[in-house]
């Protein structure tokens, strides 16, 4: 089944480039749980050694086979991502104020993470059969528009206005890069616009207007989100040059920061790394982006470019989201920064993509 | 090159120009968390360096207060009271173990109580205030405010805490409040309010049920400390918001007076206002004291409460389910008539017992009523009346009345754990037992024995909507919500749940058979009539052991086995709509131990509403 010529083209530089990615993750994570003083918090950090093992099984498996077979399977994925969002809806685990996991065990799962990549896949297949030089109009967009608004719709549902975003601006990314004519483009910009008035004065309810304000302006709940990045900006700005020091930070150490070992731990990467180290994070994670979109460049059929693109959209806005808003340039979400970010899903998820790269990128020189 | 290949890479090479322009973006954004970066760590590196050395933002939660539960005159019937809670900062407090010393020798509180309430919050944030013991006293409060620079760490916060001025008045419908537990820190809220480890909570009774209108939403400050933990500067406040006040349709007086009347019974009162639905007292006896809910009950006193065999935490009004007896006649009655069964002169001779098929149902007058009529067979309770018109009617129309009345489902009023009460249909038994009706059923069922089961609440819901011509209305206990500032943002409105499906002849006929229960020398109540207002109703007397032929008066019956006493009435005088129904359990004979608290119910509501006249 396996062509020797593929392990010849195997990419080794994308692998390379996600295992610095999972050592750093490994490293900061394992400051961040010492910090705590449960012990399940410190078994975070084994669990974590699990979640990569089996996230390089799901690597494998995501390039084993001609990512062209993805294209049949497009739609059986969608339905069943789709399907997993509606057991969330139905029997998922309510915590924290959203229900955003299905639990098996004791393994819960984020069907959400999974939702991105199915989301980029279906758009993927749709666009490379649908696209037309000329570009595309209203009309041709209208089944996108749906694709994207059903797991929008469940994941706003959970609610999760962060993974919400992520996949609508994922599955932006990827319609704005194929061609869209201009006319269509202004006319839905413009519509949306207009329509964000009424939505906004009679669709939503109180509580909810409370907590998109809150989501854009954290000052506004001095208590929550605005505490919780005045403490990440004194954690990353404390770092200075060089850091504090690898399990040194005291941001962490108080448990000043909030999901230390979540959402918030590139703080704690930062603090203890300093510019030096958090630099360079950001840089390796652009080289990976860049990376990424490179392989798209080389790949000769549309489908696989515009998978490639899709796919590193997931990467690019997840690391940016979430770097912005420990430093206070974005809205307070709940998005995972990848493989750093303690969490099964979010491991998986990023190891499936990494997967689906790696498998374009083999396969750019196979001709059938 | 077939032409969709060309098609293809000319699309590619579109995508190529495309990509130089996306991979232009991702640059410009990742260069601008770089310079942010760089801005954070270098430019105010050194600020936020200071900063962190010791951390003195810190946030401080102040709770909002509770809104207060009032009676229909603004009688106070649960409100707040200042606590004084002694509170450790971890942080600050070092060294801890010598702080807690110290304390526990100043103020003179066990060590071990002390150090247990440590142990219990290991996991929480060094920072973070944790509570010590709540509720000190004023000699704690001085010894800990003299030695107030020998106990870094230690404070002494105020907060509010829930007080019952009633006691055990009306406890079953005010309800307690409590700390949330771990089902409902994560329980899934229509508006996502979120309650937090040690927040109070209702759970039971009014309390629980206006909980979204009663909690208030918790503010807080920012605040900057100094390195002993002390507030030097408030930074943000977020003002909290105090709860609704919550007013009852419950007239304290009445209720008192409710009260009294059943003080030496097991059972319960209901008294509504028949032209609204409004509840003007539901008593349930025994009761309980609330306060030691918040203060914290002994495991003695909780054991002795849940043990008593009378049920003390139970609100008979609303909870207990019993087989409606002889009030059900009136059901029974309007199917009838309505149903073309009977009508106000078809004629029944009672001998005292009637046969039916090789069985034998007896009347509670052995000695037989000789010959009924719809009346005299409603004012003397005649069974055997009931046995030939339930007969001929069959259970599913009988059904339909009682449905049609609000039986066998909950009323809906504004408390929880409602019961629903039981209406047996022959679909209901084929449903649940998997077996047929059979017609003798039928016979106990018409006279509300069988499987029929009500609450006081619905029969005196039933009672209502006699008295009023028909409408049945959805008994309500919320008078009015208010907000702290005095914006009323609900107020009762009398809600149909629907109408009595009789004709105004056959209300009349059923009227008049219950005002002469009361007003006919015959009538099973006849000792509790008053002259100054005319007082209709139904006695009932509820068989819990269904042995008929045992009725010997003279033989003595085990408390426990004795029948419940049931009686429902009202004032037929609109001017003063008031229906009531009581229940005595093992009270035995409805028309001794219950007719007459009803008499003196609707006589003191009637003296009382003439001396306000005045």
């Amino acid at each position: 089944m396996f062509d020797r010529r593929l392990a010849y083209h195997f990419d080794w530089g994308l692998l390379i480039l996600t295992i610095f990615l999972g050592c750093a993750g490994l490293i900061t994570l394992h400051s961040a749980v010492s910090a705590g003083s449960g012990d399940a918090q410190k078994s975070l950090y084994i669990k974590q050694w699990i979640w990569f093992g089996a996230g390089i099984i799901v690597m494998v498996a995501s390039f084993a086979a001609d990512y062209k077979n993805l294209k049949r399977w497009a739609k059986p994925i969608y339905g069943f991502c789709v399907g997993l969002l509606v057991c969330v809806m139905l029997f998922g685990r309510y915590a924290g104020g959203s229900k955003r996991w299905l639990t098996f065990g004791p393994v819960s799962l984020q069907p959400s993470e999974l939702m991105k990549i199915a989301v980029v896949i279906i758009l993927a297949k749709y666009y490379s059969d649908n696209a037309k030089p000329e570009g595309m109009t209203l009309k041709d967009l209208i089944i996108p528009f749906i694709l994207t608004l059903i797991p929008f719709g469940l994941i706003v549902k959970q609610p999760d206005l962060g993974t919400a975003m992520t996949v609508f601006l994922i599955a932006a990314s990827v319609t704005l890069f194929v061609k869209i004519r201009w006319r269509t483009f202004l006319g839905l910009t413009g519509t949306a616009l207009v329509l964000m008035a009424p939505v906004w004065l009679f669709a939503l309810k109180e509580y909810q207007r409370q907590r998109i304000l809150t989501f854009l302006d954290p000052d506004r709940d001095p208590l929550g989100a605005g505490y919780h990045i005045i403490q990440s900006k004194i954690a990353i700005g404390s770092g200075m040059m060089y850091g504090k020091g690898w399990m040194q930070g005291s941001q962490n150490a108080l448990s000043f920061l909030p999901e230390h070992h979540t959402d918030f731990i590139f703080s704690v990467l930062a603090e203890e790394w300093g510019f030096v180290g958090s630099a360079s994070l950001v840089v390796l994670f652009l080289i990976l982006i860049i990376y990424g979109l490179n392989i798209a460049y080389g790949c000769k059929e549309p489908f696989g470019t515009i998978l490639s693109v899709g796919v590193t959209g997931i990467i690019f806005w997840q690391s940016f989201i979430n770097m912005g808003m420990v430093m206070g340039l974005m809205p307070v979400v709940g998005v995972p920064l990848p493989f750093i970010s303690y969490g099964g899903s979010s491991v998986m998820s990023m190891m499936c993509c990494i997967g689906i790269l790696m498998n374009v990128s083999m396969r750019r020189f196979m001709f059938e | 090159m077939s032409d969709d290949d060309e098609i293809k890479s000319s699309e590619n090479d579109w995508y190529r120009q495309r990509l130089g322009g996306l991979m232009f973006c991702v640059m410009t954004a990742f260069a601008m968390l770089i310079i942010r970066l760089f801005h954070l760590q270098n430019v105010q590196g050194e600020e936020f360096r200071q900063r962190a050395e010791y951390n003195y933002i810190r946030i401080q939660s102040v709770d909002a207060p509770r809104g207060l539960i009032f009676d229909r005159n603004r009688k106070v019937l649960a409100d707040n009271r200042p606590s004084l809670d002694l509170a450790i900062v971890l942080k600050d407090a070092k060294p801890v173990d010598e702080t807690i010393g110290k304390l526990s020798e100043y103020a003179n509180i066990s060590l071990e109580e002390l150090i247990a309430k440590v142990n219990a919050n290991r996991g929480v944030p060094a920072y973070k205030s944790v509570l010590l013991k709540a509720d000190i006293n004023m000699d704690m409060l001085a010894a800990v405010e003299v030695h107030k620079f020998d106990l870094p760490g230690i404070s002494v916060n105020i907060s509010s805490r829930r007080q019952y001025p009633e006691k055990e008045s009306m406890a079953h419908v005010i309800g307690y409040v409590g700390e949330v537990n771990s089902q409902e820190l994560n329980e899934e809220r229509e508006d996502e309010y979120e309650y937090r480890v040690g927040d109070y909570i209702g759970k039971i009774g009014i309390e629980k049920s206006q909980e979204e209108f009663l909690r208030g939403t918790r503010g807080g400050r920012q605040v900057e400390v100094d390195a002993k933990g002390r507030v030097v500067r408030v930074l943000k406040t977020v003002e909290g918001k105090p709860g609704h006040n919550v007013y009852l349709t419950i007239d304290d007086e009445l209720q008192k007076k409710a009260e009294s009347l059943i003080s030496a019974t097991t059972g319960a009162m209901v008294v509504l206002d028949y032209s609204n639905g409004e509840v003007l007292a539901m008593a349930s006896n025994p009761s309980f004291d609330l306060n030691p809910f918040i203060t914290g009950l002994s495991r003695d006193a909780w054991n002795k409460l849940i043990s008593n065999p009378a049920r003390p935490l139970e609100n008979k009004a609303i909870q207990a389910e019993y087989p409606p007896a002889s009030t059900y006649k009136i059901i029974t009655a309007m199917a009838a008539l309505e149903e073309g069964v009977a009508n106000e002169r078809t004629g029944v001779s009672c001998p005292g017992y009637y046969h039916f098929k090789d069985h034998t149902y007896r009347c509670w007058n052995k000695f037989g009523h000789g010959p009924v009529n719809v009346f005299s067979a409603m004012a003397q309770s005649c069974d055997v009346f009931f046995y030939h018109t339930g007969q001929k009617l069959g259970v599913d129309r009988i059904a339909k009345y009682a449905k049609a009345a609000g039986l066998g489902s909950r009323t809906g009023i504004e408390l929880d754990h409602e019961g629903g009460g039981l209406i047996p249909t022959s679909e209901w038994k084929k449903r649940r037992m998997g077996v047929s009706w059979r017609a003798g059923e039928t016979i106990s069922v018409a006279i509300g024995q069988g499987y029929n089961l009500t609450t006081p609440l619905q029969m005196a819901m039933v009672t209502a909507s006699i008295a009023n011509g028909g409408i049945v209305y959805r008994p309500t206990i919320i008078k009015k919500i208010e907000t702290a500032e005095g914006y009323v943002v609900h107020e009762a409105a009398p809600e149909e749940k629907g109408r009595l499906p009789i004709s105004p002849k056959t209300l009349e006929i059923v009227r008049k058979g219950l005002k002469q229960v009361v007003n006919s020398p015959s009538g099973t109540a006849y000792k509790i009539r008053l002259a100054q207002i005319e007082i209709c109703g139904k006695t009932g007397t509820a068989q819990i052991v269904s042995n008929p032929k045992d009725d010997d008066p003279k033989r003595k019956v085990a408390a426990h086995l004795r029948s419940h006493a049931w009686f429902v009435g009202y004032s037929s005088s609109e001017k003063y709509p008031i229906a009531v129904s009581v229940i005595v359990e093992h009270g035995e004979h409805g028309s001794d131990a219950a007719a007459p608290l009803v008499r003196n119910m609707i006589r003191y509501y009637y003296e009382s509403e003439v001396g306000h006249q005045e």
